[in-house]
């Protein structure tokens, strides 16, 4: 086994409002170049950043109004990389991350979907996602099977 | 949000001329679109070449745009990058669209 490269952890802090998004997952992608992804896996792994994160901005955060951080831990092992996005807003509902439903496009043009997919993107393109809730906080882990 | 448009062999190309169709701005790209489209002909060629990324709310965005036109009217894709190609794939919203390479493409195909 070829390894591309090694990470030293490191965790990328962000406000938790939706202008700090884009940036946040910049920093987190700039992060992670020692692991010589390659572009397909970087762009699974910003996939299903930014797609967590606005979830963890629209309903852990809603409402708190940029008062809080969300944290996101990178590293990285033989598995591949590990993400664990932390925040201090909302529970999840049902204590579990969605499974998230493929989006039903067998419909007439003017019922397609518009949302909903994020979950289904996040479940299709981790290897695993898992959810913890400790006092006050959420803790979201996604693991992609990449750079290894 | 910004996008340029122009009528040529009896359609509408918008080019969209950002990296990004994210959360950021999926409702400026709505709105705009509602803008550019309005009065237009009645195929529109969404060129996506700058694009490099887009998140679900992105995608969203776009099948709004394509609901807004109405039935009469259609929402073609062209110049989808990768990351692109592959958020439609997976969803397969790519099997809702019709999507072409390149914008010659498309226009060798849909010319009036």
């Amino acid at each position: 086994m070829v390894n591309r490269g090694t990470l030293p952890p490191f965790t990328v802090v962000l406000k938790g409002v939706e202008d700090a998004v884009r940036d946040g997952l910049a920093r987190a992608m700039d992060g992670l170049a020692a692991l010589a992804l390659t572009t397909d896996e970087a762009s699974n792994v910003e996939l299903v950043l930014a797609e967590a994160l606005n979830n963890v901005v629209e309903h852990a955060l809603a409402g708190s109004r940029g008062q809080t951080q969300i944290e996101i831990r990178l590293r990285h092992d033989a598995a591949g990389l590990h993400i664990t996005i932390v925040d201090f807003g909302q529970p999840m509902p049902a204590g579990k991350a969605p499974r998230g439903r493929a989006p039903n496009v067998e419909v007439d043009l003017g019922d397609m979907p518009e949302g909903g997919f994020g979950w289904f993107m996040i479940q299709t393109l981790a290897e695993s996602v898992g959810y913890a809730r400790t006092e006050n906080a959420n803790h979201l882990t996604l693991t992609l099977a990449v750079g290894r | 949000m910004e996008l340029t448009s122009s009528e040529e062999h009896g359609l509408m190309i918008v080019a969209v001329q950002e990296q990004r169709i994210d959360a950021a701005v999926a409702l400026a790209f709505k709105d705009r679109m509602r803008d550019v489209t309005e009065g237009g002909s009645a195929t529109v060629l969404l060129d996506l070449n700058h694009v490099q990324f887009i998140d679900s709310s992105g995608l969203g965005a776009i099948v709004a745009a394509m609901k807004n036109l109405g039935k009469e009217r259609r929402l073609v894709l062209a110049g989808l990058t990768p990351t692109v190609e592959k958020v439609f794939r997976l969803t397969r919203m790519d099997s809702v669209f019709g999507v072409f390479p390149t914008v010659d493409a498309a226009l060798a195909e849909l010319r009036a």
